[in-house]
């Protein structure tokens, strides 16, 4: 496998991202997904990674997060290659979010939230005060503080992500990782959930590493987004930077046109596609010459 | 990037961080979990007293108490009844409920799946099989026949955790249920080319009984459960974590090796239990979910090991003295309960939700 000639465009030539990868290739016993890559994670900035399916940026992040072995390569946080550093040293550092978290039968809110809290104690040191304020400030900023009774299997699916981000944010590190934290979410759960990591990563300075599908929804809410194809880096900076027809076209084969998107003037998306609208669906031309 | 004119108010309405609820909100279920595990240790030792006092010698408390303080009460003959035969069968029944109580239990929480406990994937079988084996093609006999069960559960334990290539639930439930199908047959062959009299001993280590338990058992059992039980509190807190799932574990800080870790003392518990009881069907299979049931659906391996204690006690009394003129293994017993409850179990799980 030959590296990639890419140039990234680091932002961190330096090299002082506490959380980067170094020509890591990663994969599944015999193949490999990721190829070479390396990327530096900004600090106290929300990145984004996008792809089509199969792209491999899940498999990226479950690297980043030392759920995967590298085969080759290292992802260094702090300098350190986070597979040989003992897990719970990891665990009180990076937290994580990853597609399909197991709720316990029966768990309570609170419960859930407090076992974000593991890689504080031990095994004499089980429960303290700082925990208590640790949990109640993760319900807080996840506004979940008045589901703090209820049992989780009975919450909707949007207060259910809450909850478990609450979780992430118990654990009290720098560092997050979410793996398509929208997934089973409406639009509108989307928007809140993206919203309520960007006021975390304003107010509290949490650098953000999250997988995302949606494209618009990544450029708004990116500072660094990267878009990868084939287990490799296309693309990497601001969303106005990546977000092109051409990076699209390559990226996702898709033919788009891409406009400023008239609430927040980050770049969107609008795929051409073959089918231009069903017969009376179209808004009329007034509209149509306001974009 | 131009900034926006009106950013849209969020969404999210925030309230200043509650210490003292969330102080609050975990004070009940640790409240309940409390309750219960006092509920069942009542009933555990009622069970245990019920056991020593009535059936065909009855005692009085007093009486009792006096013999077990070793005082005396005059009575040669009642006095060894009690401290030779019933108290080492009760105190038996006891340690081996315990231990496939919290074995069953850890098993059904660390591969989150009820159906995942020793007895469905092969490791009581496995256990049967090396007994009999011992039994009938070796023509062991005695204590070598119970150590050769513990053999043989950790054996088949390790056999289908190799074949399975992990921990990972589905596949280790087939595997395991594959590989219990294999040890019955041999069961089974062993069966065929055996003596009817060998058959009779034989029996006992297909279905489990704590008939003619003594004293070096219990000695045995107290030992195995003084070291297990507390390594299992001590590493308990990982279970909590592991039942997240396994990325989420990881993440904080839990890797799989410590739910194998985990996987590995409740084998032992078996395999303790096995060589004490023989394989009682069911017992850790029933044991965890009722424990959950009484403890609004959440994880109690405490409750676990008081339920199994429990199910032992009250299926070894039912089976002396309260069916007809036959000593009716407890094993058979707890068998005719778990049977019906797995089916329930199955349909419970058909219809997604668990009734509340």
């Amino acid at each position: 496998m030959s590296a990639a000639p890419i140039d990234h465009g680091l932002e961190d030539p330096a090299g002082t991202a506490r959380l980067r990868a170094d020509a890591v290739s990663l994969g599944y016993d015999r193949t490999t997904v990721v190829h070479d890559l390396s990327v530096a994670v900004p600090d106290g900035k929300v990145t984004v990674i996008v792809g089509g399916n199969g792209c491999g940026k899940s498999t990226l992040l479950r690297g980043m997060a030392r759920l995967l072995r590298p085969q080759g390569g290292a992802v260094l946080l702090d300098g350190e290659a986070v597979h040989t550093v003992p897990t719970r040293k990891v665990a009180q550092k990076l937290g994580l979010l990853p597609q399909n978290p197991i709720a316990p039968e029966g768990v309570t809110v609170v419960d859930l939230v407090g076992r974000g809290r593991h890689p504080h104690q031990s095994a004499l040191r089980r429960w303290g005060r700082d925990d208590d304020t640790a949990v109640a400030e993760a319900l807080a900023l996840t506004d979940t503080t008045d589901l703090a009774e209820r049992v989780v299997d009975e919450l909707s699916g949007g207060q259910r992500q809450r909850v478990w981000i609450a979780m992430a944010l118990a654990q009290g590190t720098d560092l997050l990782l979410l793996d398509e934290p929208t997934t089973y979410l409406d639009v509108a759960h989307q928007v809140e959930m993206l919203d309520l990591l960007a006021d975390l990563n304003e107010r509290a300075g949490t650098t953000i590493v999250m997988v995302l599908h949606d494209l618009n929804l990544s450029a708004r809410y990116a500072d660094h987004l990267v878009a990868m194809k084939e287990g490799r880096i296309v693309a990497e900076g601001t969303p106005a930077t990546v977000v092109t027809e051409a990076v699209v076209r390559e990226v996702f084969g898709l033919e788009s046109r891409v406009i400023p998107d008239p609430v927040s003037h980050t770049p969107l998306v609008v795929p051409v596609g073959r089918h231009l609208g069903r017969p009376g669906s179209s808004v009329g031309p007034a509209l149509a010459k306001e974009l | 990037m131009t900034a926006v004119e009106e950013r849209p108010a969020s969404v999210l309405v925030r309230t200043p961080p509650d210490v003292d609820r969330v102080r609050r909100a975990r004070r009940g279920p640790r409240r309940r979990h409390a309750l219960v595990i006092a509920g069942l240790a009542a009933v555990t030792f009622a069970a245990l007293a019920v056991n020593l006092l009535l059936g065909d010698y009855t005692y009085t408390f007093p009486d009792a108490v006096r013999i077990l303080a070793g005082v005396g009460i005059d009575r040669p003959t009642a006095e060894f009844i009690l401290l030779q035969q019933k108290l080492p069968r009760a105190l038996v029944a006891l340690c081996v409920g315990l231990c496939f109580g919290a074995g069953g239990a850890v098993f059904q929480t660390v591969l989150r799946n009820p159906l995942a406990s020793p007895d469905i994937v092969g490791i009581s079988v496995g256990a049967s099989a090396a007994a009999v084996f011992a039994l009938l093609a070796l023509g062991l006999r005695g204590n070598v026949v119970a150590v050769a069960a513990a053999v043989g559960a950790i054996g088949t334990a390790l056999l289908v955790r190799w074949v399975a290539g992990g921990i990972g639930s589905y596949r280790l439930v087939l595997v395991g249920v594959g590989i219990s199908a294999a040890m019955i047959s041999v069961v089974h062959y062993l069966f065929t080319r055996a003596a009817v009299f060998d058959a009779q001993l034989a029996l006992r280590w297909l279905t489990g009984s704590v008939s003619g338990a003594g004293w070096p058992e219990v000695r045995i059992l107290l030992a195995v459960l003084a070291v297990l039980l507390p390594v299992l509190w001590w590493s308990g807190r990982a279970l909590r974590i592991t039942e997240l799932g396994e990325d989420a574990a990881t993440g904080l800080g839990v890797t799989s090796r410590r739910a194998e870790l985990l996987m590995f003392v409740a084998v032992l518990l078996v395999a303790a239990g096995v060589a004490g009881a023989g394989p009682v069907s069911f017992l850790a299979f029933l044991a965890g979910p009722i424990a959950r049931g009484l403890n609004a659906g959440r994880t109690s391996i405490a409750g676990a090991a008081l339920v199994g204690a429990t199910l032992l006690l009250g299926a070894d009394y039912v089976g002396q003295y309260l069916i007809g003129d036959v000593n009716v293994p407890a094993g058979v017993l707890t068998g005719a309960v778990g049977a019906p409850f797995l089916l329930w179990l199955m349909a419970r799980g058909a219809s997604g939700r668990s009734p509340r």
